[in-house]
């Protein structure tokens, strides 16, 4: 006998699949099958029920460089001193975990004096920086199933990245006023490589690397009905840029998506303002929308959280006890780099691989505390590695798709035996450090 | 004028954050009572006098005020923050939002400036004999005004992103500059006496830029007018002129629309050949490849710690992703 639970959400890319059909034993305690999903989503459902390779307590990292299973509660006690003695802690993360837990690591943060930081400082951060400055005409991703017929994909590839975009939203299906799917959309791909979204497209400027903020500028003068200075803008010719430039206007409703390839490459906050402004212009003529790939799957629940809390979605210092941002400042790379923490706590993310070595280097020197259910890099430079429940999977919980859209994840098996949530965990470190600050 | 003495005594663990240090909070006070306003490091708040020693008193008004710092100050942030009159010294280098919002009186640091410094600012004057880091003169995240008045000198070079949303004021810059100069100025006079990186005066509305050494690459949404003779520094000289951005919305006055405009000297132009902005690959040579395989013979190193030995090594920083396949390699 098996059980079978429908309407999964899948905890893994910002593209937050509502339709996963999970079938575990009778038990709920191992995952048999996964339905729907694409294969990175189905593979992070198998893996976590694989108990076998998973770490379930605390570890603490010795002297000699290896590590010894601690007590939950010596971890929480760790953690809670850690923040309470540190001068200027930074607490980064919270991609990969509930709305719930986010919250409660505010309070933390706040009682503590400290960064609070998630990893849009490394993907969409700039965005925004630049939705800041401004604003931003969006859309939910259900009314570009709807109504959309121009789509444009911008520095972001998702036949990779966020493999069921495409089928459920962008490209293929069939909605209300889009019958025909794919035959009625117009797909415009810029990217400098040929990728396998770029063979779906009906226009693929190819941008020279780096330019992308020439070619949306020019692309906005195209669309004023502007001259372009140069034969070539930006990589692209310049009959292509007006080409373009008609098809946008001449759909009915039209939606950028960007990704990665825009938001860090040269210029990053300025690629997305201009990429905004172009959205504004195009407004004039027809009805568009811009939407942001964001990549893991509760990024924009943090962004939100942190928002709704603090009034800055990212890189919140409140060191001096209100909340200041400015990333280039509060950001944590750049406080890694110019050494301008003293601790380092981090939850649902992975620094040690996506931080650049001096920034890894200066957080291996740090009293450290990792929360993250798998070993990765970042685990084995902290000085504590906590082990949690994995959200959407072991414990439900508020999550946000990358069309600020809130879902609730579900709750499919239970985690191995005795083992915290991210929540209960920064609940008994909440505690402690209100305890600590007492006295 | 009364001159206060700033010398810092004790180099701070992490960063300082000073905006006490203006003459406006100075002013009618003695050392004593300097000593005892507050200065901020992470979430602690300790006295001027735990990190500087003062000596001398501030004048009545902040306009009779002079402040001296000397010390190794690069560690200190918010140096003159939203002062209004007076004057500040600083001898060495000075960190972050150092001259921010200010409103009136004189800055000058004699070493280099970091990032967000004169952001906002209003009126008086700030200068720097070295050089400045990233968003100079800009205006704060979300903050569509940025410099409104007064005059920032940087002899040396600035960093990029220099006087977004620029309304008004004179930014003199006497080196190069880095990319994003000037984007989504609404005014003012900028002038750049090196080289500019590109992407000069983008979304620009209305202004006016002068680059004297050459553009790196010209944006394809600004148009060449022609030239004109155009006086700087009590000199007449030649600029072709360039108008744009054209991919912003222009006001009209008198029937006629403001652009923003881009002067260059008549010759200079572009460079022939832009450098690219992307990152050079980061690969290893064979020889380092091969005394990486003697490193760690006979082990079964984690990625992390190959990772952390090249970087120690050879000073490449690679990605995980990268060093798990080149451990593969070896390997094989
Ligand atoms: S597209 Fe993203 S959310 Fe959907 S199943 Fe795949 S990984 Fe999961």
């Amino acid at each position: 006998m098996s059980k079978t639970v429908t309407d999964v959400i899948c905890p893994f890319c910002g593209t937050l699949c509502d339709d996963l059909v999970v079938v575990t034993d009778d038990e709920g305690k191992k995952i048999l099958s996964v339905e729907n999903a694409c294969a990175i989503g189905a593979e992070k459902f198998l893996h976590s029920s694989d108990h076998s390779h998973r770490v379930t307590r605390p570890r603490k990292l010795q002297e000699d460089g290896s590590f010894k299973e601690i007590t939950y509660e010596e971890a929480i006690e760790y953690t809670a001193q850690m923040l309470v003695n540190a001068k200027k802690p930074s607490m980064y993360g919270w991609s990969s975990t509930n709305c719930e837990s986010q919250s409660v690591g505010h309070e933390i943060a706040e009682l503590c004096g400290a960064l609070v930081d998630n990893t849009a400082a490394v993907c969409h951060g700039t965005t925004l920086v630049a939705v800041q400055n401004v604003g931003i005409p969006s859309c939910t991703l259900g009314e570009v199933k709807n109504r959309a017929d121009r789509i444009i994909f911008w520095g972001s590839n998702p036949a990779h990245g966020h493999p069921r975009h495409m089928s459920r939203y962008s490209i293929f299906p069939r909605g209300y006023f889009t019958g025909k799917g794919q035959k009625q959309r117009k797909i415009i791909v810029v990217d400098p490589r040929c990728t396998d979204t770029s063979s779906l497209a009906d226009v693929h400027l190819q941008v020279e690397q780096g330019y992308d903020y020439e070619l949306l500028q020019a692309l906005r003068a195209a669309v004023r009905g502007q001259e372009l200075t140069g034969d070539i803008i930006a990589g692209v010719p310049k009959e292509k840029v007006y080409e373009a430039a008609e098809m946008l206007k001449s759909g009915r409703f039209g939606v950028i998506f960007f990704g990665m390839g825009v938001t860090q490459s040269l210029g990053k906050d300025h690629n997305i303002d201009a990429a905004i402004m172009l959205t504004k212009d195009l407004n004039d003529y027809t009805k568009f929308s811009i939407i942001a790939m964001r990549g893991h799957y509760n990024v924009t629940g943090s962004g939100q959280v942190l928002g709704w809390q603090f009034g800055f979605p990212y890189s919140v210092d409140l060191s001096r006890g209100f909340a200041r941002y400015n990333p280039g400042e509060t950001g944590t790379i750049e406080v890694l780099k110019r050494k301008e923490i003293d601790a380092m706590f981090v939850l649902g993310s992975d620094p040690g691989a996506h931080f650049p070595m001096q920034c890894v280097k200066e957080i291996s020197k740090l009293p450290s505390v990792a929360i993250d259910p798998h070993i990765t890099p970042t685990t084995s430079i902290c000085k504590v590695h906590v082990p949690v429940a994995f959200v959407g999977v072991e414990v439900g919980g508020n999550c946000y798709r990358m069309d600020n859209v809130p879902i609730e994840s579900r709750k499919v098996v239970e985690p191995p035996e005795g083992m915290l949530t991210d929540q209960q965990f920064l609940e008994g470190v909440l505690k402690r450090v209100r305890e600590l600050k007492a006295n | 004028m009364d001159i206060v003495k700033l010398t810092l005594t004790k180099v701070p663990d992490l960063y300082l954050e000073a905006e006490n240090v203006t003459p406006d909070h100075f002013a009618g006070k003695t050392a004593q009572q300097i000593g005892e306003l507050h200065v901020h490091l992470g979430n602690q708040t300790a006295k001027i006098s735990d990190y500087f020693s003062v000596e001398g008193k501030g004048g009545e008004t902040a306009a009779d005020t002079k402040i001296v710092i000397a010390g190794p100050t690069d560690k200190v942030k918010y140096i003159g923050m939203k002062m209004t009159a007076g004057e500040i010294e600083v001898q060495g280098n000075t960190d972050m939002y150092t001259a921010a919002w200010m409103a009136g009186g004189k800055i000058h640091v004699k070493g280099n400036v970091d990032s967000f410094c004169a952001i906002g600012m209003t009126g008086g004057e700030f200068i720097v004999d070295g050089n400045a880091k990233n968003y100079l003169a800009a205006s704060y995240r979300g903050d569509w005004r940025g410099m409104q008045g007064g005059k920032v000198t940087v002899k040396g070079n600035a960093g990029s992103d220099t006087a977004t949303f620029m309304i008004g004021g004179t930014i003199d810059i006497g080196g190069n500059v880095d990319v994003h100069l000037g984007t989504h100025a609404e005014g003012g006079k900028i002038i750049i006496r090196g080289n500019a990186k590109g992407r000069v005066g983008g979304q620009m509305v209305k202004g006016d830029i002068f680059v004297l050494g050459q553009v790196e690459r010209m944006m394809p949404s600004y148009i060449l007018k022609g030239e004109e003779e155009v006086e700087l520094d009590g000199k007449k000289q030649m600029f072709q002129v360039w108008i744009g951005d054209m991919g912003e919305r222009h006001a009209k006055r008198k029937g006629e629309v403001i652009y923003g405009k881009i002067y260059v000297p008549t010759g200079a132009g572009e460079t022939a050949a832009p450098a690219i902005h992307t990152e050079k690959r980061k690969k290893l040579t064979d020889k380092q490849i091969e005394h990486l395989k003697e490193a760690f013979k006979d082990q079964e190193p984690t990625v992390q710690q190959v990772r952390t030995y090249i970087y120690d090594t050879f000073d490449v920083d690679m990605k995980p992703m990268q060093v798990s396949r080149l451990i593969d390699g070896i390997k094989r």
